[in-house]
């Protein structure tokens, strides 16, 4: 294998396997914005997961072969965005309108969202009596590119282009309408000064809990497809909860990264992608594979303590961030 | 538009009676269970008798006692650790990755010092996992101190850390058999001795418990850290060492679940696995929350969590029902409690309510 | 039928649990008029214009604007009534820009066009007179600058009653001249203003009508032009103000404290005292005057340890002592030699107390680290707790009663109380009338007094001239950070030290 080669197949590996960080990331991002910590992104991509596949899964038994793989997709974005939505909108109802504890009310949510997670994914396999598995046709749909092919074949711009699954480029998109959303809208605005000062937001007539609320159910819905998105393609379309757990707290720390900008976890995704699986594709041998996986944490680890040493007013998190807002209480 | 209250006002409340307090909170518990029935309902099974199963899996059989008993300690332990650094208002998130530091220092001597007489290895174990337990979680705090660096997240970060020394150490140079990632079982004198069936971590912790009260009511440390924790410039008024009081208390909060991992390892594992923490560091933050930072309430809530795991674990076998329930159930009995909080801490004031006060 | 008023109240009355904040009220202001709405600290002024401004409900009452009743629950309603309020803690978001504070809240969906707002931001400051570029980051500027966005916000929003709360207890008198002349631009302009002050000179100079408010009642509305500051002043305090403190002259006055060359800068790197030197003599109090923000709370947290010294002295001569250097110890050695600090900071709780602890818990703060062994000793502080509660007649169910939940008088007591108990050498008290009525006000002087005669020096930082004037012994006027002067309390006018207090450059005593 040409070095070419091996820096193309890298690539496509660290995309792969940065897209369900690339939602997960980007929905915490919003909800973080607001104001709000949501520690609950590993439970919500857990329910996205199992609720992703839960709906694909009973669409393509219902209809047998005439199983639209599209359709399949949607199903599949649409359950695991509901389910992100419910479980976040907990979280929001908790810590937004009884203004409960931020950090407990998002591990709590972790510990249920885990929970229900595996217990859909196992129950679906006790009723199947095994695997749960989907139609090839519609695993294709997963895991094909939406291009032509005669664009894959393009050599090497081919595969690096063109050649992904569609969840890369609708989580593209996405990421690219959030950004400007944030930057370039008056309710990006307002949303950012929801999670920079709550009370200033508040006396500039801005409502505060809509913007909070809709900032985190949204973004807990987003975070959510990042899970289906694994179960879906990395996993294939198999429920595998230990593949899947500890994906939500590397979308964490990745937000982290980003510096709280969804535009930076175009890059951070990829990049984070790739450390997650460097140990396969790069291996060094006196680093131990175990070691390599934890290299994501310690890089996160000290951008944290490099943004606090600068001090640069940009890079730091919103200023409200992990506070509730109660109107009187100033 | 015009003329109109909005239908709810909220205010702060003060005073609210003890019983009231406690009354709201059983209440919010009751609440938490009935939701858990429409949830058996739903998976079409009979409520009661999952109810039911869950307290005999739990309470019925004496091994079943045992094992409550043995998921509480950790539970407990890392609670207790975590409430001086809560009182100070230090989110320290990183208990997984202290107990795992606390465990992996512990296993350390279990496997290069097999032939030491049982008392000196366990209490040099012990030693060790207070030891890198507190360095683990000193780290952070020094940066927060000098720096301000969120605590939150970067203990969060260092839990993964942990984590995954303790995958490399059981799967690389302490493995057992050649590839299966596990590590052999201690030699017995690296056991912790059984009371009364379960391991004597029991009555660690149960001292523990009364040593933090003592420490956050009574102490000058536990002065320190409670003024702190209402402001900081108060304290550096009073002459406080502010970074000092930061560290130490991190420190002592990593010590305390450093030992709590030796305890897992010794305990109840006899073994080190890379998930020896098994998300006690996080549910016990929950713990800790709920009971006020009250170590006695911990008590009551640790047990009452792991009467939970351990009962619903039986689930399975007895009803076919994954044994994942657990944690939905814990998550909606923890989120409820803390929702009911709501109703301790504001009044709300209707808008009929507050016509007819004015009448 | 009346005319019709720009913005009028009727029988408002706000509380907050016990304390009833406003009264009955009832008052008006009319198109193109400056009110300035007087009132000592405490008046309930604040709490009046909140209502306006849709932070606060009021319990009873109605509110008109233009003749219409309308009810005002949030900002967004009273910006939909013209109606916008300059709050004293500026209301913006540090992280954005002039321009993007000023458009925040606007209705309007879809895209942010910030080049439109900033022209319109331009054009304000032009017909207006200010000065401001409107993509410069907030926490890049100036006080006075913060100000400026804060007023382009209000009037862009097009409001035509504006609310100004205390505007000028943060600017220079420069600035404040310039915020007048804008004021009257905007009356000019068909536009009510409101203005919160308790500075009469202020309110001769800017105002047409005066309202004064009183234990949150309104006491009367009266045309500037038909006023005196004296007869306000009565309005305000309810009788003349003869403050009749019993000063006795100092009675062998010692250097106690030697300051000399102290400069210190804040976290910023902005310098607070600029080399700073004067003498606080046992037995006499030093009073230290100044506009806000001219460095005194720099001076006292310098003196007891709390900030980082760039260079100077500070030597302490105890009675009976050898001279020390405090100059590099800790708060708890300078504590421990005898120099004791009350600061009541704005929020009354931030520094020096613990809101939910009870008096014991604070009476604490000063001796948890003495003794041996790791318990703290809860004896003592029990007793003195009981003491200071009935020798300061503090009002509280018990000693173990959550001060934060303690009016600000008592808190103050508790303060106060507990400094003067550790019977210092040298006491530094800052505000230490902050928001308390006329007697409870005297207590605390009195207790001033009496430390002084005990030959203690007391260092005394007040915002009212006329009580620096009748308590201390010597004033020493800070600004901009400088000692601008050290004047004879006894032979020196209020406008000579308001001359001090706004100019570097007048000349030292000694």
């Amino acid at each position: 294998m040409g070095a070419l080669d091996f820096i193309v197949a890298l690539i496509r590996a660290a995309v792969f396997n940065g897209t369900p960080l690339m939602y997960g990331t980007s929905g915490e991002i919003l909800t973080e914005k607001a104001g709000n910590l949501n520690l609950g992104v590993e439970g919500l991509m857990f329910m996205g997961g199992a609720f992703g596949l839960l709906g694909a899964f009973t669409y393509g038994n219902a209809m047998g072969d005439s199983a639209n793989g599209v359709v399949a997709v949607i199903i599949a974005l649409v359950c695991a965005f509901a389910a992100g939505c419910f479980g976040s909108l907990i979280y929001a109802f908790l810590t937004i309108t009884l203004r409960a504890n931020q950090n407990v009310t998002g591990l709590a949510l972790t510990i249920m969202g885990t929970g229900v997670g595996q217990f859909v994914g196992e129950m679906m396999r006790l009723k199947v009596g095994g695997n749960v598995a989907i139609s090839n046709a519609l695993k294709l749909a997963f895991a094909n590119s939406p291009f032509p092919q005669a664009l894959q074949n393009i050599p090497v711009v081919g595969p690096l282009i063109f050649g992904y699954n569609v969840f890369v480029y609708l989580g593209i998109i996405m990421i690219i309408v959030m950004h400007h959303f944030l930057a370039k809208t008056r309710k990006g605005l307002y949303l950012r000064a929801v999670g920079e000062s709550p009370s200033t937001a508040d006396s500039a007539g801005i409502n505060v809990t809509r913007y909070r609320y809709f900032a985190t159910v949204i973004g807990g819905g987003i975070s959510a497809i990042g899970g289906m998105v694994y179960t879906m393609t990395i996993s294939g379309t198999v429920w595998n909860h230990t593949g899947l757990s500890g994906e939500g707290w590397v979308a964490v720390a990745l937000v982290i990264f980003c510096l709280w900008k969804p535009i930076n976890s175009l890059w951070g995704s990829v990049l984070f992608g790739a450390l997650l699986i460097l140990y396969i594709r790069l291996p060094i041998a006196f680093i131990p594979t175990q070691i390599y996986k934890v290299v994501p944490y310690i890089v996160t680890a000290l951008v944290l303590i490099m943004v606090s040493i600068r001090q640069r007013r940009e890079d730091q998190p919103p200023a409200a961030l992990g506070t509730a807002f109660f109107r009187e209480d100033r | 538009m015009h003329g109109k209250t909005p239908f709810v006002r909220l205010t702060k409340r003060e005073n609210m009676p003890k019983g009231k307090v406690w009354m709201i909170r059983f209440g919010s518990f009751i609440f938490a269970l009935l939701i858990g029935m429409v949830i058996f309902a739903v998976i079409g099974a009979k409520p009661l008798s999952a109810y039911g199963s869950i307290i005999q899996g739990a309470l019925g059989r004496r091994t079943g006692i045992r094992q409550v008993v043995r998921d509480a300690i950790p539970l407990l332990g890392t609670a207790l650790a975590l409430a001086p650094c809560f009182k100070m208002r230090y989110w320290n998130i990183g208990g997984e990755g202290q107990i795992t530091m606390g465990a992996v220092a512990a296993t350390f001597f279990a496997v290069h010092f097999k032939n030491m007489p049982a008392v000196a290895l366990l209490l040099i174990m012990a030693v060790a996992g207070i030891v890198l337990g507190s360095v683990w979680a000193l780290i952070p705090a020094i940066f927060k101190s000098r720096w301000g660096t969120n605590e939150t997240l970067f203990t969060l970060m260092m839990n993964y850390i942990a984590i995954g020394i303790a995958a490399w150490l059981v799967g690389g140079p302490w493995e057992g058999k050649p590839g299966s990632q596990i590590m052999p079982v201690f030699t017995s004198n690296a056991i912790l001795p059984k009371v009364m069936g379960v391991n004597c971590g029991w009555i660690v912790v149960l001292v523990l418990t009364v040593l933090v009260f003592v420490y956050m009511r009574y102490t000058k440390h536990g002065y320190e850290v409670h003024v702190l924790g209402e402001s900081e410039n108060t304290a550096r008024y009073a002459g406080m060492n502010v970074p000092k009081i930061i560290k130490r208390t991190a420190a002592l909060s990593g010590a305390i679940c450093g030992l709590v991992g030796f305890m897992v390892v010794s305990g109840s594992d006899g073994t080190l696995y890379s998930d020896v923490a098994g998300g006690a560091g996080f549910t016990a933050i929950t713990v800790c929350w709920l009971a006020q930072l009250n170590p006695f309430a911990m008590i009551v809530i640790a047990l009452m969590l792991s009467v939970l795991s351990k009962g619903a674990s039986t689930l399975q076998s007895a009803m076919g029902i994954p044994a994942s329930i657990t944690d939905i159930l814990t998550g909606i009995i923890l989120l409820s409690m803390l929702g009911c909080e709501f109703f301790i801490n504001y009044k709300m004031h209707f808008r009929k309510s507050a016509e007819k006060e004015a009448a | 039928m009346d005319k019709v008023h720009a913005v009028e109240l009727k029988g408002v009355t706000k509380s907050f649990g016990s304390n009833m904040a406003n009264k009955n009220i009832d008052l008006f202001v009319d198109k193109g008029e400056i009110m300035a709405l007087l009132g000592e600290n405490g008046s309930g002024k604040t709490t009046l214009m909140n209502i306006l401004a849709g932070i606060y409900l009021p319990d009873e009452g109605r509110v008109f604007v233009d003749g219409k009743e309308v009810t005002i629950r949030s900002p967004k309603d009273a910006f939909d009534n013209r109606i916008g309020m300059i709050h004293q803690h500026f209301k913006l978001v540090d992280v954005f820009t002039a321009a993007e504070n000023v458009v925040l809240g606007l209705e309007g969906t879809g895209r942010l066009d910030l080049k439109a707002a900033s022209s319109k931001v331009r054009e304000i400051s032009r017909k207006y007179g200010f000065d401001i570029d409107p993509d410069k980051k907030v926490y890049e500027m100036s006080v006075s600058e913060k100000q400026t966005v804060e007023i382009i916000k209000v009037l862009y929003r097009g409001a035509d009653i504006l609310i100004l709360d205390e505007p000028t207890a943060v600017l220079t008198p420069q600035e404040i001249e310039k915020l007048f002349a804008v004021m009257r631009a905007m009356r000019r302009d068909g536009k009510s203003i409101i203005i919160i002050t308790h500075k009469l000179n202020e309110v001769m100079a800017v105002s047409d009508v005066v309202a004064v408010l009183r234990k949150g009642e309104h006491i009367g509305t009266v045309r500037t032009s038909e006023t005196s500051p004296q007869a306000l002043t009565e309005m305000m305090v309810g009788r003349k103000v003869e403050l009749n403190i019993g000063r006795k002259d100092p009675v062998d006055p010692k250097p106690r404290l030697t300051i000399a060359g102290l400069t210190v800068r804040d976290s910023e790197g902005v310098k607070k005292l600029d080399d700073v030197g004067f003498i606080a003599f046992g037995g006499e109090i030093l009073g230290i005057a100044g506009i806000a923000g001219s460095g005194q709370k720099e001076l006292l947290e310098a003196v007891a340890g709390l900030r980082k010294i760039e260079s100077g002295s500070i030597i302490y001569t105890p009675e009976g002592k050898a001279p020390a250097e405090l100059v590099g110890k800790t708060p708890m050695e300078i504590k421990d030699a005898g120099v004791a600090l009350a600061f009541v900071p704005e929020d009354r709780l931030g520094m020096g107390l613990v809101g939910g602890m009870g008096m014991t818990g604070n009476m604490l703060l000063r001796s948890w680290h003495k003794g041996k062994g790791i318990f703290v000793d809860r004896k003592a502080p029990e007793k003195l707790a009981a003491d200071v509660m009935e020798r300061l007649e503090v009002v509280t169910p018990g000693i173990y009663y959550p001060v934060r939940k303690l009016s600000g008088g008592n808190v103050q007591k508790v303060l106060v109380g507990r400094e003067i108990a550790s019977s210092p050498s040298v006491l530094m008290s800052a505000y230490a009338v902050r928001g308390l009525d006329i007697n409870t006000s005297y207590t605390i002087y009195n207790l001033m007094c009496q430390q002084k005669e005990k030959g203690v020096a007391v260092i005394f930082v007040g915002e009212d001239l006329d009580v620096l004037l009748e308590l201390c012994d010597r004033i020493l006027v800070l600004c901009g950070g400088k000692v601008s002067g050290v004047v004879d309390a006894r032979n020196v006018t209020k406008e000579q030290l308001g001359l001090l207090m706004t100019s570097v450059g007048g000349k030292e005593e000694n």
